[in-house]
């Protein structure tokens, strides 16, 4: 069981509001993910959660148990770093032990519990080294593998991947995906990126300056952005947002666009720009216009499309697929 | 010092230094080696022969000798673990952040600036003093007898001394390795269920252990010819209890005006130091004033006259 919930929680760091209070349930088993730009209390939030940091005011419930006063060690989450925050001068099988010895487990179990867990992580020839031997990814093997063999109710990521190269990055996101469907462990993912968030969770916390601003399902997110902020942040490359009199015409003061919503023309349709760069990933091309009422937008169109760079091109959004905005720049 | 190019201009930059530093520990080392092996008494001008081992001989069966390699190595010892396991303590203490932290740090390092003889004078005279020191009048306050520590107590006293000097160097250079120390991983142990004992044994101090080698090592190159702090005290007295190495090697050539023999004397007492070229960042003030130490063993006489030793380590 690994139910976390957050009850009004704040934190300030002496004058200074970083979170200004956040209501929130994390269900047993769930992937739950925040995101957020750099500095907007994702780890802070994750850190009042470990213990790290005391909360100023609120509780915090671990399965209904209040712990907001428990020092970390009782909290029984485990968390993995983004610096993995491995013990450099023990090997691999002593850093993934620790805890277990810590616990002062019977040997045979810590062996035990070493040897499944290098198993699951493919440690199994690195055992007998140290952390300053291996590379960026199997150091965060080690991590994971120094926080599943306690068998916490919930883990605790902190952007660990954010040290990998982009194609490690890829395979650890589904090791990681593929860790959580085993264990049915609750985990708690910060990161600051929105393709994270998409591709592993079960539910997304959008956070802006500690605040939340919605909480919900990727797909939920993306069909049904509460504000801006989310439209914007949800999704790649990010939505277009048109003020003005094109606006008005849908009755919003704003409307956002996904670049996959535009339908493409070179000869007809509701906005007509020219195309500036044009970003051919094979699969499709993302077209840079200038619209001629001065905003910048993004289109995607298939991989060959055929017009380049000074061509003329026409837009049109799909009729469903307009988000309206008004002026707090909440979903009208 | 990537290409073949580099390398050589690097070789030819650092030459002058390298060459100049070879011949100031050669040469006297070389003429100290030559001198053990005569007879070269400023008594007996004109006298000077080859005598063989006689000299060490004469060195190695005086009376004095083992007790002076016991108390050497106590020292050593003794001021080491002081420093060591105080530094420790200190450096974690300072590490805390509390109210005035830049004020604290700076007071803590504070005996290091101070030179040796002027803090075992202020030892000696204003808190060991029998009659007027502060431990005296403290022992008043409470009833007892006062203790006359350097009489009574010398190796004691001295190793408390030193120790004192020293130990600010022990905790900045472990206040820094101390600093070094991956917040991420102390927490990470905490999250594990490390109690601060079980943090502190199986985090810090593995951390540390390098900067304490360094310290060790430093310290055991300068403790081996501690000299100044024996000579504003006891004088190495009462009888030998006192006497170093180097001390002993001070006392003997002065009084023989024994060229031959002190030599004899330096080569044994000092040889460890020797190797301090191997370590890269001794302090200067301390290098300058151990070279003063080295010239007034070998040469006693010429200390005591115009030599190039430092002031504040001249024998008064
Ligand atoms: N120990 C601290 N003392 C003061 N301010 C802090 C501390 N930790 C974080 N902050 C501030 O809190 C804000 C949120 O930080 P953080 O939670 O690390 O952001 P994120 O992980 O989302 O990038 C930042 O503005 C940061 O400067
Ligand atoms: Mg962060």
């Amino acid at each position: 069981m690994g139910r976390i919930t957050l009850e009004n929680v704040r934190k300030a760091f002496g004058d200074v509001e970083v979170i200004p209070g956040v209501d929130l349930t994390i269900e047993d088993g769930e992937f739950a993910v925040f995101v957020g730009p750099s500095g907007c209390g994702k780890s802070t939030l994750l850190r009042l959660i470990a213990g790290l940091e005391d909360v100023t005011s609120g509780r915090i419930l671990i399965d209904g148990q209040d712990v907001t006063a428990a020092p970390p060690a009782r909290r029984r989450l485990a968390m993995v770093f983004q610096s993995y925050a491995l013990y450099p001068h023990m090997s691999v099988r002593k850093n993934i032990a620790f805890p277990l010895k810590m616990a002062k487990m019977p040997e045979a179990e810590q062996q035990r519990r070493v040897a499944k867990a290098a198993r699951i992580l493919n440690l199994d020839s690195y055992l007998d080294r140290r952390p300053g031997q291996l590379s960026g990814g199997q150091r965060q093997r080690v991590a994971i593998g120094r926080a599943i063999v306690r068998e916490p109710e919930a883990f605790l990521f902190d952007e660990p991947l954010s040290n990998l190269d982009a194609a490690l990055r890829v395979n650890m996101r589904v090791e990681i995906s593929q860790l959580h469907n085993n264990l049915k462990t609750t985990m708690v993912y910060v990161t600051h990126d929105q393709v994270e968030a998409m591709t592993m969770a079960d539910k997304i916390v959008v956070l802006r300056a500690g605040r939340v601003e919605q909480v919900g399902s990727p797909l939920a997110l993306y069909n049904k952005p509460a504000n801006k902020f989310v439209a914007g942040f949800i999704g790649s490359p990010n939505m277009n947002f048109i003020d003005g009199e094109a606006a008005a015409r849908h009755g919003a003061h704003s409307i956002g666009v996904r670049p996959e919503h535009w339908r493409l023309s070179t000869t007809e349709g509701a906005f007509a720009g020219q195309v500036g760069v044009a970003e051919h990933l094979g699969s499709d091309t993302f077209l840079h216009v200038d619209l001629d009422g001065g905003a910048h937008v993004i289109a995607r169109a298939s991989g060959e499309f055929p017009v380049s760079h000074g061509d003329r091109i026409w837009l049109t959004p799909q009729d469903d697929r307009v988000y309206r905005f008004d002026k707090q720049g909440l979903a009208a | 010092m990537a290409t073949a190019h580099q390398r050589t201009l690097a070789r030819f930059m650092v030459a002058p230094s390298v060459v100049l530093l070879l011949l100031w520990m050669i040469v006297p080392l070389a003429m100290t080696l030559w001198f053990s092996f005569q007879r070269y008494n400023l008594l007996m001008p004109g006298m000077e022969e080859f005598i063989g081992l006689s000299n060490y001989r004469y060195f190695l069966t005086d009376p004095g000798f083992w007790t002076a390699l016991t108390n050497t190595l106590l020292m050593v010892a003794g001021i080491l673990l002081i420093s060591v396991v105080g530094g420790v303590g200190l450096a974690m203490l300072i590490d805390q952040p509390i109210f005035g932290q830049g004020i604290v740090r700076l007071l803590v390092l504070a005996p290091f600036f101070v030179m040796p003889t002027v803090s075992a004078l202020i030892w000696k005279n204003m808190f060991m003093n029998p009659e007027n020191g502060l431990f005296a009048s403290l022992a008043r306050a409470v009833g007892a007898q006062p203790i006359d520590f350097l009489g009574q107590y010398p190796l004691l006293s001295i190793i408390v001394i030193v120790a004192w000097q020293w130990l600010p160097f022990a905790t900045l250079i472990l206040l820094t390795s101390l600093q070094s120390l991956d917040s991420e991983q102390v927490e990470a142990a905490e999250m594990d269920g490390a109690s601060a004992w079980a943090r502190f044994t199986h985090l810090t101090l593995p951390h540390m252990s390098r900067a304490i080698t360094v310290v060790i090592l430093i310290e055991t190159i300068f403790l081996l010819s501690v000299f100044a702090e024996i000579l504003v005290t006891t004088n190495g007295g009462p009888g030998y209890q006192s006497t170093n190495l180097t001390y002993l090697v001070y006392s003997q050539a002065l009084l023989q005006f024994d060229v031959g023999g002190a030599s004899a004397g330096g080569i044994v007492a000092v040889d460890p130091r020797q190797h301090r070229g191997a370590l890269p960042d001794a302090p200067d003030r301390q290098d300058a004033g151990l070279r003063g130490r080295t010239w007034h063993a070998a040469f006693p006489i010429r200390a005591n006259g115009s030599s190039p030793s430092s002031p504040g380590r001249r024998p008064c």
